[in-house]
């Protein structure tokens, strides 16, 4: 019987479970993912997690709680940079961490730490520490590293062009939750923001991407935006955005609005996140002068779906009025 | 150039001496209080932490008063507040002030910047210059540090406790009125002589506790509701794991390698916490087991509300707290943050820890 790996279905699965779940099965070793969340994974969440903590964090201690019976490791990279002179947020760093005090009975963890701040070169040590649990041959790690992130590569040039390859579905299917996002239909689009694993965890955000899509509104997502495209808008913010997430979510928005190719903005953002007091504060200016509307959902354990869908509403009957006083406008003008 | 800069703490005592000496014009804001907050929470974002929020406040008072520079010191991460002064510049703009930020970046955004702005701060020709004047600042720091630390240990230990927060005031109202380096050492001086006269109770072994968390909570009196005192009166010697002059040293003096204090600490935390997480939140866990150690009797973590790398720490800190068996308590402080409901945990928490000495004693 083969090794199993859990990935647990949270944070930065959201970003990297394609590049992950490849990699080691190139180590010909299993991997296990946790179910979509769902009330008994945030509940066992929110009791082993502390209070003050955002709620994916909550919701990604329901999910390692989950697999720690199931698997013979979990897999819980502490993410300190991803990107050269760049940070992630101070509890991406601090997650293995508050997992091993919050949780007992664990399996061991894969807890590597990822740093790129000083050189995108450290990745390399990072992959050999995994892999080392599994093979012995730093030539058979490497090359098990290379392929899945040619694949990774191939996956993002999928996600951020405009053409959707008619396999999507079957070749992606683990990755409909992106996939689904993608579908243009009605030539008008609303840009969602936010975290990606309060975007793309549709419990979470309870399906903000169909509610919208019902509205026939189409979505377009910060990670549809091109890297280098959303760098260069970031590029112009006062002083250099040292959050490599800061640099996604600030840049594709900036890029976005100053093309005007969006009805407006849904800001996703969890209670008492401090990246997106920041990020927020950046975006909803920049929306303002460009008179580009913005609203925003706050979302912890307590969030009501009705709530959520009232703002929802409001805001896409206050984008339809607009819409018609344009017209009504340019036909008289 | 009019200068201010914001509280924290007792360093606008050394600042405002320091850039007196140099030349330079200095406004430094009124002391905080009530109104400042609400300055601050009117015109800052909600969401953001409680540090910024007084720093409008400081800032918009500074200007009212003529202030047209402010100084701040920056970083580049992972915490919020290296994104401070973008925000701030914002709210300031949005209110209809001009001024112009001068932000101390760490040397990592450029030699030259820095260079540039601490030549122009320091009235200095060359790095002889500059260095002459690190000199003066430094001393003024450790000794407005020391002042505030021998208060603390006054107060623990007074027959009476409120003839130290007499001399304090004193010594915070004649602040105000002194110019330059050497004015201000004079009253430097004069205020630790009162406060060695304090009387003092013997054969006294007070309660020992340890303020840990966010810096900028644990070193402005203010936005922790002045606990030192509080606690000084209660007969209780406090000591904090952060102060202007431990931060000077652990990120100038030392750089690049950091204090020993600092490195101690960081392998202390190391079996729970093995990185830095931004801001302070492995300096918290280190310091908790330091004082641990040290045979304290317990710690107070402050954590401004939703602060990213507290929150770690505070998930960390009760294997801490179970490990030692060392009492730890959090106090999550915002705004809205009550004198009433405060009080009452500060004293659930000392009741907890005299049982505590007690059991110990006869066990
Ligand atoms: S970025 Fe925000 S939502 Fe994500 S872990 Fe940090 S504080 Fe929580
Ligand atoms: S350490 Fe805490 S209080 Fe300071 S900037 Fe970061 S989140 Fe805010």
């Amino acid at each position: 019987m083969s090794i199993k790996v859990g990935i647990p279905r949270g944070m930065f699965y959201f970003d990297y479970y394609f590049l992950w779940k490849n990699f080691f099965n190139n180590l010909g070793v299993d991997v296990i993912t946790s179910p979509k969340t769902n009330k008994d994974i945030l509940n066992k969440g929110v009791e082993l997690c502390v209070d003050e903590a955002c709620l994916p964090i909550k919701i990604y201690h329901g999910h390692v709680d989950y697999l720690k019976d199931k698997v013979d490791y979990i897999f819980i990279p502490k993410m300190t940079s991803i990107h050269k002179k760049e940070y992630c947020c101070p509890k991406h760093i601090g997650l293995p961490d508050m997992i091993k005090n919050n949780i007992r009975n664990l399996p061991p963890l894969i807890d590597t730490e990822i740093n790129l701040k000083k050189s995108h070169k450290n990745i390399k040590s990072s992959v050999f520490h995994i892999g080392k649990h599994f093979k012995k041959n730093s030539k058979t790690i490497a090359e098990a590293f290379q392929k899945a992130y040619r694949q990774y590569q191939e996956y993002i040039e999928m996600t951020t062009s405009k053409i959707i390859p008619i396999d999507i579905n079957t070749k992606y299917k683990e990755l409909s939750y992106i996939t689904n996002v993608k579908k243009e239909n009605y030539g008008r689009r609303i840009m969602v923001l936010g975290h990606s694993y309060n975007i793309y965890d549709y419990y979470i955000n309870m399906d903000l991407i169909s509610k919208l899509n019902k509205r026939r509104f189409d979505v377009v997502t910060a990670e549809m935006v091109k890297e280098n495209r959303s760098r260069e808008y970031a590029a112009r913010l006062p002083k250099r955005m040292f959050w490599t997430h800061g640099q996604r979510i600030v840049g594709s928005a900036f890029a976005l609005i100053e093309e005007k190719s969006i009805s407006g903005i849904v800001y996703v953002s969890a209670f008492g996140c401090g990246l997106d007091s920041v990020l927020i504060d950046l975006i909803e200016r920049k929306a303002k002068e460009n008179r580009i509307p913005f609203t925003l959902l706050t979302l912890d354990e307590q969030t009501g779906e009705a709530g959520i869908n009232t703002r929802v509403e409001a805001f896409i009957d206050m984008l339809e009025w607009r819409n018609r006083d344009e017209i009504d406008l340019s036909t008289h003008g | 150039m009019k200068l201010t800069f914001p509280h924290m703490g007792n360093v606008y005592i050394a600042a405002k001496a320091f850039f007196e000496e140099l030349g330079q014009e200095v406004i430094p804001p009124p002391r905080n209080s009530k109104k400042t907050l609400e300055i601050g929470t009117k015109y800052a974002q909600e969401t953001i932490c409680l540090p910024l929020k007084i720093m409008i406040g400081n800032f918009v008072e500074s200007i009212e008063r003529g202030a047209d520079t402010i100084l701040l010191t920056g970083s580049c991460g992972p915490c919020r507040f290296g994104y401070y002064s973008v925000l701030e510049n914002n709210i300031l703009k949005d209110m209809g002030y001009r001024v112009r930020f001068i932000v101390l970046d760490p040397i990592g955004e450029g030699v030259d910047k820095l260079k540039k702005n601490v030549y122009q701060l320091f009235n200095a020709q060359n790095i002889k210059d500059v260095l002459e004047a690190a000199k003066i600042g430094w001393q003024l720091i450790k000794k407005a540090d020391y002042i505030t630390d021998l208060s603390n240990r006054k107060r623990a230990y007074a027959i009476n406790s409120y003839e130290v927060d007499l001399i304090m005031d004193n010594y915070f109202k004649e602040v105000e009125k002194t110019f330059g380096a050497k004015e201000m050492m004079e009253l430097m001086d004069s205020t630790i002589d009162k406060l060695n006269r304090v009387k003092i109770k013997q054969n006294f072994s007070p309660i020992r506790i340890g303020l840990i968390g966010e810096i900028y909570t644990v070193i402005e009196p203010f936005v922790n509701l002045e606990l030192e005192r509080k606690l000084g009166h209660m007969g209780v010697l406090v000591e904090k794991s952060l102060t202007p002059t431990i931060w000077v040293e652990h990120h100038v003096k030392a750089f690049p390698f950091g204090s020993k204090l600092e490195r101690l600490k960081h392998e202390l935390a190391k079996p729970y916490l093995k990185t830095a997480v931004g801001g302070h939140g492995l300096e918290t866990v280190g310091s908790a087991i330091y004082y641990a150690q040290k045979g304290f009797d317990g710690a107070i973590q402050l954590l401004p509300l939703n602060c990213m790398p507290e929150i770690v720490a505070k998930s960390i800190l009760p294997n801490v707290s179970k490990d030692y068996s060392f009492p730890i308590m959090t106090l999550i402080i915002d705004e809205m943050t009550g004198e009433a409901g405060y009080m009452t945990r500060i004293e659930a928490f000392m009741d907890l820890i005299k049982r505590k000495r007690r059991t110990v004693a006869n066990g």
